[in-house]
């Protein structure tokens, strides 16, 4: 399986990653290496093998519904850019 | 040429817990912006999700209502996007290893017919926060409390053939989720949301026709207009030779109009993945069977059972079973009034008629079901004749702490029922009506009936409204007749 620029260049946009186009023949070329160990993978019989969802075998551990989080808006918003009447602001986004 | 319309449908239920699928957060209403969006909300570096295990419990319980495969390990994905109000930049959602699997949801429909719509699957998920356009000198202002609020999206195969059975779906899944307190089932306040996916295809053809699917419909009016309109639209362009498009659509109920979303042909591209910071979810069979055991009362069952215990109709029956508040507050006022019939026909009428026009839900009334319950008991023993009740209901409803025989008193309503002091009256007022009597008498029994009126009026204004209307009427009868 081979990784043109133009799917390096759909990926970037998807992610919202800059990629110019000098670095996006270089990661494709790189991309396509990975993909080809994986298609080694790919090779593997799997037959009877149930997929793994995470590296760990273990089961998550639940909590309990209780509210433990006070309002820390300010500590938060010390950090962000523009905030306006407690609200976040960011560049109009209108669908 | 004849067209079926196919339709499906997403829901988003908000689930009740008291705090965040994954973090300590607090889930309740209206809280100042952002003062319920903790670390693990805003997506800070370093933060780690934990799932809340009672939005766990609460799908399994959906999931056994509904008849359907519990799945005893269910898996997180991450679904990528952008969007500001999702600051982690992916939705925490399930895909192929969903909690809940197939089940069905029975409908009935106002012919009297039932249909069971396949439910696909439904699976758990976290809110996203809320953007604001307006009013920000040509910015965005974010507020993400809402983020990271448990959903079950539930979705339905494609098995619904018009908006009635659509509605009729999406209110039959409200009365399951707010019967089974999972959900508090105001629809103003987002707690339920609809997807709806549409195609229409020429009637006896088996392949579906391209769909378009409007989102984010939060009310069961809004639901049914849309789907009118996107059924028209959609017949109309294939009519005059185009094709439908693949397509998002948002239907703005203020112009009753709706538009496609900028395409969504690369946003779809979500590039699912497993989630890396959280495992799989598993429970064992006891821990399923312990959540059965806590299922109460589904609509359907309340349904049979008012009417073998009230002796309601089957169709008032339905109406008041249909979702946990109704049920209740009809259940509250028949056992302060002791008058199921005449308690199912306030709640069904003048309250829901009110409630309706000025868009509240039964859980916002402001006449409580106990003081309905009085209002009840007092048009039952006589006290109140049914316009002295309205009277009385419009009292409650516009001013609160009064009680109903509070109201009766200072408004004047008892009606005078004796029969000695109304028969005083009908005589007195009689004695002034020689001509309407003689032209009563000469009448019709069917002219006699509207000549009736021409009585009623003096008498009541005699008896500054106050007089018993029906005995009244009894009286008039007995001396006009004679």
């Amino acid at each position: 399986m081979s990784f043109s620029s133009d799917d390096i260049k759909n990926v970037a946009h998807l992610a919202r990653l800059h990629v110019s186009d000098e670095n996006a023949d270089k990661l494709g070329a790189d991309i396509t290496n990975i993909l080809t160990l994986v298609d080694q993978l790919q090779a593997v019989d799997t037959q009877g093998v149930e997929p793994m969802a995470h590296p760990m075998d273990a089961v998550q551990i639940l909590r309990a519904d209780d509210v433990t989080e006070t309002n820390q808006r300010d500590k938060y918003q010390a950090c962000a850019p523009e905030t306006e009447e407690g609200l976040y602001l960011v560049p109009r986004v209108i669908e | 040429m004849q067209w079926e319309t196919v339709i499906g449908l997403e829901v988003h239920v908000q689930l009740a817990t008291k705090s965040k699928i994954f973090s300590g957060s607090s889930t309740a209403f209206g809280a100042e912006p952002n003062t319920q969006a903790s670390a693990v909300d805003l997506a800070l570096p370093g933060t780690l999700p934990v799932p809340n295990e009672q939005a766990f419990r609460y799908a399994i319980l959906f999931g056994l209502a509904i008849n359907a495969d519990i799945n005893k390990r269910s898996v997180f994905e991450r679904k990528n996007y952008f969007y500001p109000d999702l600051p982690k930049g992916y939705q925490t959602t399930q895909l192929d290893e969903p909690i809940v699997g197939p089940g069905v949801v029975d409908i009935e429909l106002s012919d009297g017919s039932s249909k069971s719509v396949r439910i696909h699957h439904a699976h758990l998920e976290e809110d996203a926060g809320k953007s604001l356009h307006e009013d920000f000198h040509g910015m965005s202002g974010i507020d993400l409390n809402r983020a990271g609020t448990p959903l079950i999206e539930i979705v339905s195969e494609p098995d619904m053939r018009n908006s009635e059975e659509a509605v009729a779906f999406a209110k039959k899944l409200h009365g399951i989720v707010t019967s089974l307190g999972i959900c508090d089932g105001e629809m103003s306040q987002g707690s339920m949301r609809f997807d709806v996916n549409i195609s229409v295809r020429p009637k006896g053809q088996e392949e579906y026709g391209t769909r378009t699917e409007t989102k984010n419909l939060n009310s069961f009016k809004f639901m049914e207009r849309a789907i009118k309109l996107e059924v028209e639209r959609q017949i109309d362009v294939i009519e005059d030779g185009g094709t439908i498009r693949q397509e998002t659509r948002l239907y703005d109920a203020d112009k009753d109009f709706s538009r496609a979303m900028r395409s969504k042909e690369e946003a779809n591209d979500y590039r699912y993945f497993p989630c890396p910071d959280l495992l799989p979810v598993v429970f064992d069979d006891s821990y399923i069977e312990a959540i059965r055991k806590e299922m109460p009362e589904l609509p359907d069952a309340r349904k049979q059972r008012f009417v073998e215990s009230y002796a309601l109709s089957d169709y008032d029956a339905s109406i008041l079973a249909a979702d946990a508040a109704t049920a209740s507050y009809f259940e509250t006022a028949q056992a302060v009034s002791s008058d199921a019939k005449l308690s199912a026909n306030w709640v069904m009428g003048e309250l829901s008629g009110r409630l309706n026009s000025e868009e509240l839900s039964i859980a916002q009334s402001p006449v409580e079901a106990k003081a309905m319950g009085e209002l009840v008991l007092r048009v039952k023993d006589g006290t109140i004749s049914s316009s002295g009740a309205k009277k009385v209901f419009n009292t409650l409803w516009e001013s609160e702490g009064k009680s109903v025989d509070q109201i009766i008193d200072a408004n004047g309503l008892k009606q005078v029922s004796d029969t000695g002091a109304l028969e005083a009256i009908v005589d007195e007022v009689l004695a002034n009506m020689a001509d309407q009597i003689a032209q009563y008498q000469e009448a019709d029994d069917k002219k006699r009936k509207k000549l009736m009126g021409g009585f009623m009026g003096p008498l009541m204004k005699a008896s500054k409204g106050q007089g018993n209307p029906k005995l009244f009427n009894e009286i008039l009868q007995r001396k006009l007749n004679n």
